[in-house]
């Protein structure tokens, strides 16, 4: 690799002088860590932040976020959120059902965490799976986010209208056994998901740059969040996952993520190699 | 050598982005390369979601350079042409290494011609080569310019010759090109590009 693209590892430019120090005064202002997040996003992030905000280089808007108290809710809402889709890859679900189902329905009760929530349609659609399947009612949701807001969203169960075509589509390939619109109400443009959905499942606010282990769970959902971290963030999100799941647990990961570069590579077995789902070493 | 031939040697990466008509194209331009050829070459081609991964299918046989999906966090290959997966955004991130994104759609696309370009611009700087060709959209206008702002090398399908003109047209509207060429011309530019691996 010649010197000029090798040099681009130390920061060189203005720009990533100033991404440094604004993710450090992210950090010890607020304690959010993004740090470790992969740059390429986090910058096309921050930059169309810097429109947002009115301001022409990543210092104003550093100095908006230390001495503004309203810009870093606002400020997170661009860093974290990501537009998903209920039953997103549906081929994902339909191995879900078909190859993950049958071993979960040998447990008597069920722990689930999906990490990385954002505004919950992974989460509604995991509900509603396991409602189909029969195990909802002995089963726990564990939804997770940094962004405070988006659990609000998430918990709320809310969504445009004119997203539920594409979300009844996916569902269908998912392998469903009802309807989607036996769990929504549509009103004003809006579609509000069963509230009884909501019963089985905990909206919390966790890290995976910083936060530990809460529970033991039988199936990690974490899909196109850690396509947003560094090496070494991954590794620290699959070394939770791993030690979160009971054994034999499962781990289901976005359709081009992988572990195979991770340290955690060897504690899991490819379990349905297509759709990503990995399975727990039993020992 | 020329002033122009040493200038394309300080190309380490291409960009390429098409829309409509963008098979068809690629099919001219990809299959025409040398397997000596050391850059990396990155596609962003618009295809309705279903068409997913056929790319690879049909472009690996036809191609002289490996052809592969991009997958998060790898290595970047010389030599080596990497496609955007459908439904993500490609980006290239600092290492060089490739990442990839769900980040809300750009100009009503997910992969965004756009997006792949700045990103490589911000990574390569002057040694990036950018390509616009055929497509009914302005995906790419922003990121072409991103790369001449970088100092890096704009090639633009001639509109006349494009089967769509609006995209080369919209790239053209952001500012000047290097090169506005024909496929078969930029075959013949393409290839004089660096066959040695930099290290």
């Amino acid at each position: 690799m010649d010197a000029q693209v090798s040099s681009a590892t130390v920061p060189h430019k203005i720009f990533d002088i100033e991404l440094r120090l604004l993710v450090d005064a992210i950090y010890l202002k607020y304690h959010f860590d993004f740090r470790r997040y992969a740059d390429a996003s986090l910058k096309r992030r921050l930059t169309a932040a810097m429109g947002r905000f009115g301001c022409a280089t990543l210092s104003q808007l550093q100095d908006k976020v230390l001495h503004e108290p309203a810009v870093f809710p606002a400020l997170l809402d661009y860093l974290t959120v990501q537009v998903s889709e209920m039953f997103r890859d549906p081929t994902y679900f339909r191995s879900l059902r078909s190859e993950v189902v049958p071993l979960l329905r040998t447990y008597p009760s069920l722990k689930i965490w999906v990490a990385g929530c954002s505004a919950g349609e992974e989460v509604y659609s995991l509900a509603i799976l396991l409602r189909e399947e029969g195990l909802l009612d002995r089963s726990v949701i564990y939804a997770t986010d940094i962004n405070l807001h988006a659990l609000k969203r998430a918990e709320a169960g809310v969504y445009d209208l004119d997203r539920i075509a594409s979300f009844t589509t996916n569902h269908q390939n998912s392998g469903a056994r009802s309807s989607l619109s036996d769990y929504y109400t549509a009103a004003y443009g809006l579609a509000v998901f069963d509230k009884s959905l909501r019963k089985q499942i905990v909206f919390s606010d966790h890290s995976l740059a910083t936060d530990s282990v809460f529970a033991e769970v039988h199936l990690v959902s974490c899909r196109n969040v850690l396509i947003y971290f560094d090496r070494t963030l991954q590794d620290r999100a699959l070394e939770l996952f791993s030690s979160a799941l009971c054994r034999k647990g499962f781990l289901g990961l976005g359709s081009k993520e992988s572990i195979r570069f991770s340290g955690s590579a060897d504690a899991f077995d490819e379990f349905v190699r297509k759709d990503r789902i990995f399975q727990k070493k039993a020992a | 050598m020329s002033t122009q031939a040493l200038s394309l040697q300080r190309i380490r990466a291409v960009v390429i982005g098409a829309s409509a008509g963008g098979v068809e194209a690629l099919r001219n331009l990809l299959p025409a390369l040398p397997a000596e050829l050391a850059v990396p070459i990155f596609v962003v081609l618009h295809l309705p979601r279903e068409s997913r991964s056929l790319l690879i299918e049909i472009f690996s046989p036809l191609c002289e350079l490996q052809v592969r999906e991009a997958r998060d966090k790898d290595p970047i290959a010389p030599g080596t042409i990497y496609f955007a997966p459908s439904d993500y955004h490609l980006l290239l991130d600092t290492g060089p290494q490739l990442a990839l994104s769900v980040d809300a759609a750009v100009n009503f696309s997910r992969p965004s011609i756009d997006v792949l370009f700045e990103s490589a611009a911000d990574v390569y700087q002057q040694q990036l080569m950018g390509v616009i060709l055929t497509g009914s959209n302005h995906d790419g206008a922003a990121g072409l310019a991103a790369v001449r702002r970088a100092g890096g090398i704009t090639v633009v399908q001639n509109p006349s010759s494009a089967m769509v003109p609006e995209m080369p047209m919209a790239a053209l509207r952001s500012g000047p090109a290097d090169f506005v060429l024909t496929l078969d011309e930029m075959v013949e530019l393409l290839k004089t590009l660096n066959r040695e691996v930099q290290t």
